[in-house]
């Protein structure tokens, strides 16, 4: 194919952390693919015979797969705060360049606080423990 | 046949109202998500734990089918809709991208329909016991 001009793209802007959310915004989702695979095997083995439920619990109990249990509720606290943020923009609101950044922190926060107050809640409830 | 060109033909109708499907479904299935993944997550980690009979009740007990059922739908789509956006952004080889969308598609249909099943065969089998 011809050389084309190509219209300037990634590797010519300076990093802004807007662009870090925007990114992680496509990773938690692909993350929480994933993650949905898990919760429709949870499923099925519970509607399964008692082995398949055991072998199951060996699996999602096991400490690699807890701590990425851990990391899917991450991914969840962060794309629901940060798609609240785009459906904001979506009405357009919030988008100018102030704004955006404020809005970046803001999700930065709750996403730690929901990440914190779901993850107290999972280990009292002995899920993770 | 008409001499008349395909752009000729359609010039003056108006749009057929569906190039912005993509765009406003993953908008109308995040909006949707906000409340079923938060009632998910609350009361998946309430659980006192997870044994099969526990997970079993909790899955029959009064409207949980319906909200369930709703949740695997309105996910799958969104992550369909989601995931087909970043194939399409990052497979460039024409034969790949379109055999990964296709695998894309049919393992959300597989994941709907395999957790709707498990979902209603515990739901008119469960009894405590």
């Amino acid at each position: 194919m011809r050389q084309r001009p190509l219209s300037p793209h990634l590797d010519i802007y300076r990093f802004a952390y807007t662009m870090a959310t925007s990114i992680a915004h496509r990773i938690t989702g692909v993350i929480l693919t994933a993650g949905f695979g898990v919760l429709i095997y949870w499923l099925v083995a519970a509607a399964s015979s008692a082995e398949s439920y055991a072998a199951a619990q060996t699996i999602l109990g096991s400490t690699p797969v807890k701590l990425l249990l851990v990391g899917w509720l991450l991914a969840f606290c962060y794309h629901l705060f940060n798609g609240l943020r785009h459906l904001n923009w979506d009405l357009g609101r919030g988008l100018e360049r102030h704004e955006a950044r404020r809005s970046a922190r803001i999700v930065i926060i709750a996403t730690v606080v929901l990440f914190v107050l779901f993850a107290a809640r999972a280990f009292a409830s002995g899920v993770l423990s | 046949m008409s001499l008349q060109s395909p752009l000729g033909r359609v010039i003056g109708r108006g749009s057929a109202k569906q190039g912005v499907s993509h765009f406003w479904v993953q908008r109308v299935t995040a909006v949707a998500l906000v409340p079923l993944t938060l009632w998910f997550a609350l009361r998946v980690t309430g659980l006192p734990d997870y044994e099969q009979e526990t997970v079993r009740a909790w899955i029959a007990t009064g409207w949980h089918p319906v909200w369930l059922i709703l949740l695997i739908g309105t996910l799958a789509w969104h992550s369909a809709l989601g995931v087909q956006v970043v194939l399409e952004d990052y497979v460039h080889e024409k034969g790949i991208k379109l055999a990964a969308l296709v695998t894309s598609n049919f393992l959300h249909v597989l994941a709907v329909v395999a957790g709707a099943y498990a979902v209603l065969r515990v739901a008119f089998t469960f009894t405590a016991g």
